[in-house]
């Protein structure tokens, strides 16, 4: 018995109190709850809430790791110590012990700090309101530090972490009754408060901040940085594929968080039909933006010259268009909800991504945006989706009476 | 004519503990018992006091809504006990059983003359009105409306169900006398839905439908949808294959003969099998000697939407089936963590039942984790063969939206059609209640 029996009952004692929420989290953690069903169904299936969020977070983990890789691997790069990758996905010059250290070290207090801040938080809230502790925070609290530029200082992080996860979701009720997405929520503030700080070229690469001004200066621009001042792209498109670029922690690599889409529309926690229409979105907003190039209408004085004369499929290539719509467009709870608005929901992603990306030199990362903006907008959606079953009914019941 | 139904959408549910087809006739139990909370929306007026006789047919108790409405006793016997609750509410009546049984005689009947009058008026007096249930909101039916169809589901889908091929087997002629009563119910037709062959092919004056597919393709919420949706204001009537067979053995001998076929299934009976036994009977008498030791959960109906009883229970008055399964009150270490070979789920959450789409679980009643918000979108669709949205529909019960429930489909929907998605619910919301409830409130403001 042991363990088992002590915290039974721990959990016996505590019934009842301001206490037990935050022990039923602890509890429930280690041990599935031996709850059993009282009405309805005597039989339930296996997954729970936990075992969902959990699927994400291992769908999110290859592209933790490659991060920590990368920023290891600009950083060098960027002081010249060692050279650019030559051999493809598995170049020695990048999976090197050197550049993983330095980034686990540069990454693992922001994921301390993402999930100490915000779950305390929610702890704090399950406490007052005497709720349990809800799982949603832990792929939120994942996806933060994924998201955020490595030079980002600490307390800045936390700040942003609690108006997030007070603002973006407890003001609601919790996991589940939010409207926007929480990681975008936190993003969204980062952006807002500290925009010096979120964009340009200095904090990409980590060291580039303290160095700027100095001899040693050194440039982390991001590929979209670079275009959107129409300049031309030094990374080549394997380099964009597989993620050797600079960019936000998680991000780079299109070739990871594609495997990760493909587990999560395996493991059907994911929606491919939010996936595959934001894909398609974004090509059609490309595509248009390339014939308007063509016809000439916008020429290569515009300053909105060099996306939009981007290839229209490399822009799912580039920033963090795949990590959002994979990650963060599928939410199920800010996201649309009825099978119908998914695909107009992912579409109209896409579409704006690309567009507000194009339109939007001083910050050209469309994707976070666009995804906030149908968050606020999928409720809408559902609506007329829905309603067009209630019409069916109604006709149904028309055709009947006449 | 015959047409052919398939359902796509659904989940069945594969148990261990198949009833083998032998049934064993069961010696006349000591205590029956009849709860009115099996007849939903019923208030009882006691016509049986304590210490009377009765005969099996004869009347315990009538509706206070329609006192045409009597409920008879399944045995002939005393009146021994009436178990009341809270405000004195009636919630068991305990029959001792005679030794030899005494039928009430209510005549033999020649249905082919009776006008439909006369077959309500027969019905209702002999106690077999309560084998009639309505669509909308799942409740007894009511004698003055006149159904646009009537509604028989010969396909048990749920995990574990009775056979009805076999449960019904040499019943034709008490079947055939039923679905004559009842066709003359209804302005419409009386559509009967099976799975495949089936005696009722060969009935007259029933609408024949092949239905195949997975669980609920046997619900009758399926077949009407599929065959004729029940619009707003419109009602219809539902019978179990079982309850024909009695009323048509009314109608043939006069006497109201209860008896039918149980199933005792799943993995906690040493033999699963087949029973004869009257609605009513203890528990106990059923299952003694056939299960195996251990903390179970017994359950009058299926483990979907069956009742807790225990061995000092008693069979619902609608079931035929006793499912037993093991108590799952056992704590997992890391259980929403580590990959699941053992259980169910429509997810690949590391739930590994979707490469072993043959394989039979011993499922517990764990629930698998705590109950959340709605969270997961999209599940519940997968399961769901009608044309409405589960979640939409269940939210607007949850927040009393009378308009809104209207206008999604409440009509059309029993609480066990939200069986399969409350089973796979990722939140571990109890649907069938949430529905129950929407559906009484319906009752009580729009009627």
């Amino acid at each position: 018995m042991g363990l088992k029996q002590n915290l039974h009952n721990l959990k016996e004692k505590y019934k009842g109190t301001k206490m037990a929420p935050a022990f039923g989290a602890i509890h429930t953690f280690l041990y599935t709850p031996n709850d059993t069903t009282h009405s309805g169904t005597h039989v339930k299936s296996a997954d729970d809430l936990k075992r969902t969020m959990n699927i994400v977070i291992m769908a999110l983990i290859p592209t933790l790791i490659f991060g920590m890789f990368n920023t290891g691997y600009q950083h060098f790069l960027a002081l010249g110590e060692i050279d650019a990758v030559s051999g493809g996905f598995f170049s020695a010059e990048f999976w090197s012990l050197t550049n993983f250290y330095f980034g686990f070290i540069k990454i693992l207090p922001l994921i301390v700090i993402s999930y100490g801040v915000g779950l305390g938080v929610e702890f704090i809230f399950a406490t007052i309101k005497g709720h349990e502790v809800e799982e949603g925070y832990l792929v939120t609290g994942m996806l933060v530090p994924l998201i955020v530029p490595i030079d980002i200082p600490i307390w800045m992080l936390v700040v942003a972490v609690v108006f997030g996860v007070v603002i973006g979701k407890e003001v609601f009720g919790g996991t589940g009754m939010n409207i926007l997405n929480p990681a975008l929520t936190i993003r969204a503030f980062l952006f807002f408060a500290y925009p010096t700080w979120m964009s340009g070229d200095k904090v990409w690469v980590q060291g580039a901040v303290e160095r700027a001004g100095t001899a040693d200066a050194i440039s982390g621009e991001t590929i979209l940085g670079s275009l959107a001042q129409s300049q031309p792209m030094h990374h080549s498109l394997s380099d964009m594929f597989f993620g050797f670029v600079p960019g936000s922690i998680g991000e780079t690599s299109t070739l990871l968080i594609i495997l990760g889409g493909l587990f999560l529309i395996f493991t059907k926690i994911g929606s491919w039909r939010i996936m595959l229409s934001a894909i398609i979105g974004a090509l059609v907003m490309g595509f248009i933006f390339n014939s308007v190039v063509d016809a000439d209408i916008i020429t290569s004085g515009s300053k909105f010259y060099g996306l939009m004369n981007l290839e229209f499929w490399q822009h799912l290539l580039i920033g963090g268009f795949a990590f959002g719509i994979v990650f963060m467009a599928t939410d199920p709870v800010t996201g649309s909800q009825t099978n119908r608005g998914k695909w107009i929901y992912g579409f109209l992603i896409g579409f704006f991504s690309i567009l507000i990306r194009v339109f939007n030199p001083a910050y050209p990362e469309g994707v976070m945006l666009a995804i906030l903006l149908m968050n606020v907008f999928a409720p809408t959606i559902d609506h007329y989706v829905v309603q067009s079953n209630v019409k069916r009914r109604m006709k149904r019941l028309k055709a009947k009476t006449a | 004519m015959s047409t052919d139904i398939r359902i796509k959408k659904g989940l069945d549910i594969k148990l261990v503990g198949e009833a083998d087809q032998t049934t064993t006739k069961l010696p006349l139990s000591s205590v029956y018992a009849i709860k009115p909370e099996n007849f939903h929306g019923i208030t009882p007026k006691l016509l049986a006091k304590e210490k009377t006789e009765v005969k099996a047919g004869e009347a315990l108790f009538y509706s206070k809504a329609d006192e045409r409405i009597l409920f008879p006793s399944p045995v002939s016997g005393e009146v021994v006990e009436v178990v009341r609750g809270a405000k004195r509410k009636i919630l068991e009546i305990k029959i001792l059983a005679d030794t030899s049984q005494k039928y009430q005689d209510f005549g033999k009947k020649d249905v082919s003359k009776m006008t439909p009058e006369e077959i309500k008026t027969h019905l209702l007096a002999s106690g077999c009105w309560p084998f009639i249930k309505r669509r909308p909101y799942d409740i007894l039916a009511k004698p003055d409306e006149t159904p646009k169809a009537i509604f028989v589901s010969a396909y048990g889908s749920a995990p574990l169900a009775a056979d009805y091929g076999y449960v019904l087997n040499g019943k034709d002629a008490e079947l055939q006398a039923a679905v004559t009563a009842l066709n003359k119910l209804t302005t419409g037709k009386v559509h009967v839905c099976a799975n495949g062959n089936s005696l009722f092919t060969s009935l007259n004056d029933v609408e024949f439908h092949k239905i195949s597919g997975p669980h609920p393709a046997g619900n009758v919420s399926t077949q009407i949808a599929k065959i004729d949706p029940i619009n707003k204001g419109e009602v219809v009537w539902v019978v179990s294959p079982q309850d024909l067979v009695v009323i048509g053995e009314l109608l043939l001998t006069g006497k109201f003969n209860a008896q039918r076929i149980v199933a005792l299934t799943g993995s906690q009976f040493s033999s699963p099998k087949y029973v004869t036994a009257l609605p009513g009977i203890k528990i106990k008498d059923v299952v003694t000697d056939n299960l195996k030791s251990g903390n179970h959960r017994i359950i009058s109906g299926n483990v979907l939407s069956g009742d807790k009883v225990n061995e000092e229970g008693y069979l619902g008055y609608y079931d035929n089936q006793i499912t037993a399964i093991p108590e799952g009150d056992d704590y997992e270490l890391f259980g929403w963590l580590v990959p699941v070979f053992n259980k169910i789920s429509t997810s690949r959450a590391l739930i590994f039942s979707w490469m072993f789409p043959n394989k039979k679980y011993d499922l517990n009643t764990n629930t698998n984790g705590e109950h959340r918000a709605f969270v997961v979108t999209g599940a519940y669709e997968e399961v769901f063969p009608l044309e409405i949205y589960p979640m939409q529909l269940l939210k607007s019960c949850l927040y009393k939206d009378l308009d809104e429930m209207e206008a999604l489909g409440a009509y059309e929907v029993a609480p066990e059609d939200f069986a399969l998605t409350e089973f796979i619910c990722t939140s571990k919301q109890p649907h069938q209640q949430i529905i129950r409830e929407g559906l009484d409130l319906m009752i009580e403001e729009i009627g």
